[in-house]
Formats: structure tokens, sequence, C-alpha cells
């Protein structure tokens, strides 16, 4: 029974960090360049989210509010979080990564350090360093096998979250105008401009799709793990990326399936093995990976020509 | 394409100037600070320095620590007798050793005759070393570490060591728990929590307790306990045991609750803090046991003229580090009286005079419930941790 309970941490762990990989698979997929500062955008979703939902439990909301207006305040907050990530992308890539578009990719990916760093201190700056306790979005959980599993409703919430994201991101890439652009773009940039394609704006909106999903796993994973502060989102941002390795950058469903694999490597390493040594067992499995399958699990493997 | 390059060149000059003006800046400050320094010895204060996490995960006890400080040397000073105390601005460490280390060298830059510091054992464990290489005074609230004063006899402790706390907690769990099923998560790249495990562990054993479960965490794992406490659960544990600081263990309380898990959770002087953190749900702490000399609710007076001031002054209720401060700076006060050393003498000629008379002098404070701290040559205190409990959003005797 504690192995189903591990598996369900695992899972729930690798939805957070799936939702944070199909940023920077979808973002490698179209600019071909690693976002490094997508780990601090669900940071800065966490922070708004929390400042979101203290001034409205704190002074919208009366004593005792009903639970509707409870709920209605935590989606406000959430969609708030969305709305300011979304506009932090887009800036982020409009300043930073736009000016460097033709720039060798080692220069863009210093770049993207640096606003990581930017973003960090500037948190620091407006937040403070101190801690915040952030109040999961749900509470409670689920009991089976009479009492013998527990599930929190917020892994159940994080599951199902990342499942609804995944079908709906695949049916926008697949079907609609706009994620045929997508498609074209991530193919050949210079052949989609020949055919009318809006290059900029493509990549701009990859990354407003990109952080606005950064902000939902902000939340997800502050209510997961409840405290907040400016170096939240690095370690997180670091093992997606990882999972979006794992799963083969640039494809959508390879992010998603690194993630969960990731986050159930992790869990049950922890578990089993050893609480120290699961972050190596975890990198080691990426090696193995790697060695057997470069181009990642459900990666396309594109010879070059020269 | 050469409108850009000078534009280039124009950029980089500048920066290079402001560097260098930077340079020139500092080292004219410095120089103001440094004969400010010299016509302020002349008076009679003696500088006292204080090292702690202002910033970061154990911001909680270095600001409290801070703020009570500032609140004894007031005080002190008020008296008008002849001993004056001037504070130097309270360095921050971010409970990272480097970090205070620096910090330590920019107070001593300043002067610092007296250190009342560090806050927690770990930056203490490469500040200590210092202050005994430079013979200087230091009296460390709430550095628990038995390592912190093992060999250097310019360290005072104001709080029981963690050799003592961990002891004590095993004792007073099987005292009044009925056969209880332990387990313990403790952070293994922190010395504070290691050291009080260990002990705990010890104890236990030999006092055929039954520890069921050990989990362990360090710096970059903190953020999730989840494994831990199943493990906890299914290995059938009803008391938990954290010898840690109040942040993680904030998380591990959150988390427990959202999986049903309702052991009881027994903190050590670590857990002190958790019901001011930011954004925590207090009713999560409902029942939990901590080790702590101090409760802001106590009825005689000394803790009441203290609390009512620091809250006046920050409008918080003061923590045990914070009482600790201020027990140190009077511990500093009485040390003083008993030397008869003078704010012109030198940090080192202070430093042996006080270590001479500390153990001869007995002080009653905040932390000392009514009774007498005294000190072995050592540097640790006499004083008894006793438990508490968390109710109602407040420290009880059980």
């Amino acid at each position: 029974m504690e192995f189903l309970s591990y598996l369900v941490t695992g899972i729930s762990l690798g939805s957070i960090y799936a939702i944070i990989a199909l940023g920077y698979t979808m973002v490698y997929g179209i600019a071909k360049m690693l976002n490094f500062a997508h780990g601090d955008v669900i940071m800065v979703g966490g922070y708004v989210a929390f400042y979101a939902t203290s001034f409205a439990t704190g002074s919208l909301l009366g004593e005792d509010p009903s639970d509707g207006a409870v709920l209605l305040a935590t989606l406000g907050s959430v969609l708030l979080a969305m709305l300011v990530c979304t506009a932090l992308g887009v800036v982020i890539e409009g300043l930073a990564y736009k000016p460097l578009r033709s720039a060798p990719s080692l220069a863009v990916l210093i770049t993207a350090i640096g606003v990581s760093y930017f973003l960090q201190n500037a948190a620091q700056l407006i937040f403070g360093a101190a801690p915040k306790n952030f109040t999961p979005v749900v509470s409670g959980q689920l009991t089976l096998f009479g009492g013998q599993l527990r599930i929190s409703y917020i892994a159940l919430l994080t599951v199902a979250t990342c499942l609804v994201i995944m079908a709906a991101l695949t049916t926008f890439i697949n079907k609609s105008k706009l994620g045929k652009a997508m498609r074209a773009c991530s193919e050949d940039k210079g052949a989609a401009q020949l055919m009318g394609i809006n290059v900029n704006g493509t990549i701009s909106m990859t990354f407003a799709i990109g952080s606005a999903l950064a902000a939902i796993a902000g939340v997800l994973l502050c209510s997961y793990s409840p405290l907040l502060q400016p170096t939240t989102g690095s370690m997180p941002g670091i093992k997606a990326f990882t999972a979006a390795v794992f799963g083969g950058i640039g494809s959508v469903p390879g992010a998603f399936l690194g993630g969960l694999l990731l986050g159930i490597i992790e869990s049950l390493a922890q578990a089993y093995i050893s609480t120290q040594l699961s972050n190596t067992i975890m990198f080691a499995v990426l090696i193995v990976v790697l060695l057997v399958k470069p181009a990642g699990l459900l990666g396309k493997y594109v010879p070059e020509k020269v | 394409m050469m409108k850009k390059k000078l534009l280039a060149l124009l950029t980089a000059s500048v920066m290079v100037l402001s560097l260098a003006a930077c340079g020139g800046d500092s080292g004219t400050t410095d120089d103001t600070s440094g004969t400010d320094d010299s016509t302020e010895t002349t008076a009679t204060a003696f500088k006292i320095g204080v090292i702690g996490p202002l910033t970061g995960d154990a911001a909680i006890y270095g600001t409290c620590v801070a703020n009570s400080t500032q609140i004894a040397v007031e005080e002190i000073n008020a008296l008008g007798g002849d001993i004056q105390f001037e504070l130097l601005t309270p360095a921050d460490d971010v409970n990272d050793a480097e970090t205070s280390v620096n910090a330590y060298n920019n107070l001593m830059d300043q002067g610092m005759q007296l250190l009342v510091g560090t806050v927690t054992t770990q930056p203490g464990l490469s500040v200590f070393p210092l202050t005994n290489e430079d013979r200087l005074f230091t009296i460390t609230p709430s550095a628990s570490g038995d390592d912190c004063i093992e060999g250097n006899d310019t360290v005072f402790q104001v709080c029981f060591t963690d050799s003592n706390q961990g002891m004590r907690s095993a004792q007073y769990i099987d005292e009044n728990f009925e056969d209880p099923q332990i387990a313990i998560i403790y952070k293994n790249d922190d010395q504070y929590s290691i050291g009080i495990h260990d002990n705990f562990v010890a104890e236990a054993e030999s006092r055929g307790m039954s520890i069921v479960y050990e989990g362990t965490f360090n710096n970059s794992s903190a953020t999730d306990f989840n494994v831990q406490l199943t493990a906890a659960q299914a290995a059938g544990a009803d008391l938990l045991f954290l010898p840690i600081y109040y942040s993680p263990a904030s998380i591990i309380l959150t988390q427990a609750n959202a999986m049903g898990y309702a052991p009881t959770f027994f903190g050590v002087d670590g857990m002190d803090g958790i019901l001011t953190a930011k954004g925590f749900d207090a009713s999560l702490a409902e029942g939990v046991y901590l080790l702590t000399p101090f409760a802001a609710d106590a009825e005689d007076e000394l803790t009441q003229n203290f609390v009512t001031t620091y809250q006046e002054q920050y409008g918080e209720i003061p923590n045990q580090f914070g009482a600790d401060a201020y027990d140190a700076v009077y511990t500093l006060y009485a040390a003083i009286q008993a030397a008869g050393v003078t704010a012109d003498m030198s940090a080192a000629d202070i430093c042996e005079a006080l270590i001479e008379v500390m153990p001869t002098i007995s002080v009653t404070g905040l932390t000392s419930a009514g009774a007498e701290m005294t000190w072995d040559s050592n540097g640790a205190v006499s004083k008894d941790p006793t438990a508490v409990v968390i109710r109602d959003g407040a420290y009880v005797t059980p």
C-alpha cells in the first residue's frame, strides 16, 4: 500500500514537472533556445497568486466567507497570476531574446541565465527574502481502502490539470491555424516566413503560452510544497528541463512522459534507495537514456546535412 | 557599424570609470568611518556587534535577536551608569557560513569589541575559531551546537547545548508518552540537526524506546517531505521528532495535514517561531510540542516588560531567540561589572578579563525560569530546557 502512496506522490510531482517541461520544450521546439528563466517565471506566478489570495482573504472577503467566494477568489488569483506571467514572458522575449534572434545560441543561453538571476534578485528586492507559506488551493484528502491509502486533493488536482493542459495543447498545436504556424516555424523558420507566417508573432505567442502554463505550475508547485521564496523555481526548473530532455526536447508528448517518469523515479528512489541519492539517481537515469537514445525518449533524431 | 563600435567603446569606458569610482567611494567611506571609530573609542561605549540571519530561511531568529539586543542595549544605556554600549548595525549572514565570516570581518573593521552572535550553529562553527584567534569575547544567544564552545575559551552560550536538548527530549518523551512509536526527520547537512538527532537516538536507545523510522533531507531537498511522511506513517509512527528549524517544519506540518497524517509533533528550540512564520496556517501547529526556556505569556515582571516593549517597537511577539539575546546583553553587562573593564581597553584585554569572571557570575534573565544562570569555564550555561505545547496559538506548559 505504501508503494501506491509513493507512486501517487511521484505522479503528482511528475505532473508538475511535466507542466513546467512543456514550457521548455515548446520554446525550444520553436525558437531553438533554452529559456533558463522559465523556472523563475514559475516563482513569479507563485508570488502573484500568494499576494492576490492574501489580499482577497484579507480585505475583499469578510469574516467566514462562503466556499463559493473562496473558490472564486482562488480562481481569480490563479487567473491574475497567469495574466502577469504571460505579460512577463512576452516582455522577457521582446526585450532580452528578440534582439538576439540571429546571434549564436551561446549568447542567447547566457542571456537566459542572466534573466533568471535578474528575476530572482528582483523578487528578493520586491517580495523580501523571508520565505512565505503558501496556502494550498485545496485541502483535504481522499481516503481509499478503509484508510490505508490517502491521496491529497491537491495531488488529484495536479494530475487532472496536467492531463487537461496536455490534451488542450495537443489539440491546439495539431488542429488550429496558429498551431499549424507553430509547427511550421519549428520545422523551418525561413520557409515559414516566405509562406507568410509571422514568425516573431508566433514565437511571442509560444512564450505567452509557456509562461501562462508556468503560472499554473507555480500555483500547483506551491500548493504541493508550500514554502515560497525567490529561489523556489530554480530547482524544479532544472528538473523540468531534465524531464524535457529525457522525453526528447521539442516534443510535447515527450515533455509529458519525461516529467511523469522523472517524478516517479525521484519519489521511488527516495522511498526505497536513499533520500540523499534521489537526485543523483534521477540524473544517472537521464544519462543512461541519453546514451541509448541520444534524442530522448520521444525525440526525433534529425541527421544534420553538411 | 563604426557608430556601434564607438558606442560600445563609450559604454565600456563608462563602466570602467564607474567601477573605479565605486572603488574610490568605498575607500573614502572606510576612511571616514575609521576616523569616527577613533573619536568614539575615547568615549566610554563598548562596541557590540550582532551577526545573524536577517533574511532567508532563519530570518525570524536573526531579526528577533537584533531587535532584542537593541532593546537591552537601550535599557542599559538609559540606566546612565559607567557602562554604556554602542550597537553596531547588525550584520546579516543569511544562515550561511561564508557570509557569516564576511559579516564578522566587516564588524571587526568597525572596531567591534564584543560579539553577540552568531544566531545559528552552522555559521558559528566558521566564525568562532576566528573570534578565538582574534581574542574577541563572544556570547552566542542561540548557536546551540556542542562544537561551538568545545575547545574555544572565548565563546559562551546563553542557550542550552544540542546534546542537552536531544537528551532532554528523549527523556521527556519517555516520561510523558505511553509507549511512543517514534519517527525522526532530520537535516543531515546541518550540524545543529545532526547533533540533536545523535544525542536523542543515543538516549532513546539506552532507555529502550522504539524508533521505527529515521528520514533525512538536505538543503536541496528541503521542500518536499511526502515520501518521508508516507514512510513514517507506514512504519506506524505516532510521534514525529523534528530536530530542525521552523521553515522545513512548516512544510512538514502542511504536507502531513494534506495527506491526513496526524502524529504528535515534537520539536526542539528550532521549532520556536513557527507561529509567526509568514502565511503559515497557525492552526496546523496546534498540539505541537517544543523545547523552549521562554514563554512570552509568562506572568513574571521581567518577561512582561520585555514582551510589551518589543510589541510596542516591532509589532510582534518576540521568540525565545530574542529572549536569549536580551539575556546575552545583560550577561555582558554583569560580566563587565564584575571584571571592571572599561571601553577604552582593547578587545583582547576585555576578552581575557571577561573569560576570567564568566564562571563566577550568575544572571537572572528571561530564559532562566526564575533561577540563576551560571556558566562553566567551557562556556556552557546551566539551564534546563522545558517542554511546552501549542494550544490556541500560544505556548502552554503541558
